[in-house]
């Protein structure tokens, strides 16, 4: 049985959509990071649908630099939410009120 | 089955490997060292000088290398010296200020050359892969740098906010990507899409649209347009000093570059879209950044909205889409360069320790006690606000010219009228400096050695270039010809 | 084409009736009787010490963020590992320059003391 390229677009769009609102109305900071990792796996997705769809192995190459670099940025980003969580001892972005928002 | 190993030549990407293997050899050898090494700085300066001859070597190229993945022409060698240019002066900067801070470390300097070959990767990627890989290798490199003063609280936030806006307008871009591969029916090297979605449109046109769209907002956070530019003021203003002129030279002149490539190579055949798009994201640009720059007291927040003003001019080049706007873009990359890092040069100055003056009434008198840096502050004042006979104008005029030229005078008449706002704010700071009483005794302006020499270097070369851009008009325009505008 | 999932969608519904009526029959026959020792959560019929959400040291973080990064480049082996043969020793090659690039990342973490425990 084929799964149609839509399916996965439709799935990948709905997940980006779920993604992106919580990227902008969770107040957690590490909620955030994991709004943005699903981001992340929505275009992943899109990518293998594609691919899958076109016989290619162009987007799942593209799925593998999707991946390595999203460790990077969470490591980066979970490395920046102790040196918060240290400094100030919270990890909503409601607190980090220093700079104007 | 066998594979056929493409050929390629190491020298197209020569000002990649030299830096990166400079950085990844500062980070080992001050793993390995007891001590700090203090030759560092040096070290990496003397990388960038390699990496800018070079880059010189690739100037009367055209073509691309590593089955295709990489340009190598005269855009991507003019980009790469602009993007070293400013790597080099931000190194100027950074570690006597750093040294304030006790934060000297090998670390800085490392990832500023990293952050530096993403940027090359990044305008040099002929292939959607090598533009998302570059752009991440510049973007976590100054997550980490715009957080490098780890103790202090605002220097954390600054981060924090980067990170997540970044994260999150990667998210978009590369959602944008995906689309437009599935649209163009498979392919990821920017020629090919032009070719494979002229073919497509008829089906897939509301996908290449929302891809196109989303490409858009991606480069758009990047290069600090309105409505995306929410984060530029907070991360702008608590990064340390030498990194945030750092971003707003480089991680701009990168983004901008790239994103120029990206739609003049790709979506030439959508230039109806995207040119109302960015016309209106270009007036909104403007307008907000000089507006609110002038209610602005702090120095490096007024900057930063200054720099969302200067996104908007460059927008104003890209919606032109000429010859002539490509050779303005890349002028108003190297005077912007030049001009910003300079009256960062002076803020680091006229900031004393440890960023402890940066309101703007602390440069009244500046004026009478320190004659020389107050007339380098005003040669940058006079050229971020685009007067003659400084680089600032030149640029502004090119890229104006061209706006003209495309046939877009109301674009025009909205960004010269911008420019008169912005005119108000920056010639602020001259009449604070010149006509204004210090207001208290700020202590002595330690004149180091080589953040006077920036500021006097970048102060004579914003004129010099003013006055003789012919040079450099000539290099730019042989190198956009591989555009086909 | 979907018809030929019948069968787990009735073993499914079949899973989950069985497991509704066994906790449903246990709440309406079972006796209710609450005693100190019966609501302590069960250790192996030990007495729990402590409260469950104590804090890690931060270390754990730090390994466990180096073992993300120096773990998901191995991503990069799978693709290399399929065409190996094809790509005889340029492959070999290049793949080693990678494998450097990490070792060096290693001996970055080694050299700060970031592995150290004590």
């Amino acid at each position: 049985m084929v799964v149609p390229v839509n399916y996965y677009l439709g799935l990948s769009l709905a997940l980006f959509t779920l993604g992106a609102i919580g990227v902008l109305i969770r107040r957690n900071i590490l909620i955030i990071l994991m709004c943005i990792e699903m981001m992340l796996n929505a275009v992943n997705l899109a990518f293998i649908g594609f691919a899958d769809a076109f016989k290619a192995v162009d987007g799942q190459i593209f799925v593998f630099f999707v991946m390595t670099v999203a460790a990077a940025e969470v490591a980066v980003g979970l490395a920046l939410v102790i040196a918060i969580y240290r400094n100030r001892a919270t990890v909503y972005v409601d607190d980090l009120n220093i700079l104007k928002w | 089955m066998s594979l056929t190993i493409p050929t390629f030549s190491l020298a197209s990407i020569g000002p990649w490997l030299t830096l990166s293997v400079a950085a990844i050899a500062i980070l080992v050898w001050d793993a390995l060292s007891k001590e700090r090494p203090a030759a560092v700085p040096a070290v990496s300066l003397a990388a960038l000088v390699i990496a800018a001859v070079q880059s010189l070597t690739l100037l009367g190229k055209k073509g691309t290398d590593f089955a295709g993945m990489v340009y190598v022409d005269g855009f991507t060698a003019l980009a790469y010296l602009i993007l070293i240019l400013g790597a080099a002066l931000t190194i100027f900067l950074s570690w006597r200020y750093l040294e304030e801070y006790g934060k000297n470390l090998s670390e800085y300097y490392a990832l500023l050359l990293f952050a530096t070959t993403g940027m090359m990767i990044m305008v040099a990627g002929a292939h959607l892969i090598m533009i998302f890989l570059g752009l991440e290798v510049m973007s976590i490199a100054v997550y980490v740098l715009a957080g490098f003063l780890r103790e202090d609280l605002k220097s954390n936030e600054a981060a924090m906010k980067y990170l997540v806006l970044g994260a999150f307008s990667s998210a978009i871009l590369l959602f944008g990507m995906a689309l437009i591969y599935g649209a163009a029916g498979g392919t990821l090297y920017l020629n090919e899409l032009a070719k494979k979605l002229a073919v497509t449109k008829a089906v897939t046109q509301p996908l290449i649209l929302l891809g196109l769209g989303l490409i858009v907002v991606g480069f758009g956070f990047k290069v600090a347009a309105v409505p995306f530019h929410m984060w530029t003021p907070d991360v702008y203003e608590g990064a340390p000093t030498s990194v945030t002129a750092y971003m707003a030279v480089a991680v701009k002149a990168a983004a901008v570059a790239t994103f120029l490539r990206v739609l003049y190579v790709s979506f030439p055949g959508f230039a109806a879209d995207w040119t109302w798009l960015l016309w209106g994201l270009a007036v909104a640009t403007m307008t907000l950044g000089n507006v609110v720059a002038i209610a602005q007291t702090n120095i490096k927040r007024m900057l930063a909205y200054s720099s969302i003003a200067h996104a908007g001019y460059l927008l104003v080049g890209l919606v032109a889409a000429n010859q002539l706007a490509a050779v303005g873009i890349l002028y108003y990359l190297l005077a912007y360069t030049l001009m910003n890092i300079g009256a960062f040069a002076a803020i680091l100055l006229v900031s004393r320790q440890q960023d402890r003056y940066l309101n703007i009434y602390d440069y009244c008198g500046l004026g009478r006690q320190h004659p020389g840096l107050a007339a380098a502050m005003s040669v940058f004042m006079f050229a971020l606000a685009g007067m003659p006979p400084t680089a600032g104008f030149v640029g502004k005029l090119y890229i104006f010219a061209a706006a003209v030229q495309a046939g877009y005078i109301w674009l025009v008449i909205l960004a010269v009228m911008n420019s008169l706002v912005s005119v108000y704010y920056y010639l602020r700071i001259t009449v604070l400096m010149y006509m204004r009483p210090a207001e208290a005794d700020l202590g002595p302006v330690s004149f180091t050695p080589a953040v006077t020499a920036t500021l006097a270097a970048t102060a004579l070369a914003v004129v010099l270039v003013g006055i003789f851009p012919g040079w450099f008009y000539d290099l730019a325009a042989a190198s956009v010809k591989i555009f086909s505008l | 084409m979907l018809l030929s999932y019948l069968p787990i969608l009735i073993y499914m519904v079949i899973a989950a009736g069985l497991v509704g009526l066994i906790v449903l029959l246990s709440e309406l026959l079972g006796k209710k009787k609450h005693f100190p020792s019966k609501d302590m959560p069960y250790e192996c019929g030990m007495d729990p010490i402590g409260d469950a959400r104590s804090r890690y040291h931060v270390r754990f973080y730090v390994i466990a963020m180096f073992f993300i990064v120096f773990d998901v480049e191995a991503i990069f082996l799978y693709p290399w590992g399929v065409v190996f043969k094809q790509l005889g020793w340029f492959g070999f090659v290049e793949m080693a320059i990678f494998i450097f690039v990490l070792v060096v990342g290693l001996v970055y973490v080694w050299g700060k003391g970031a592995l150290e425990w004590e």
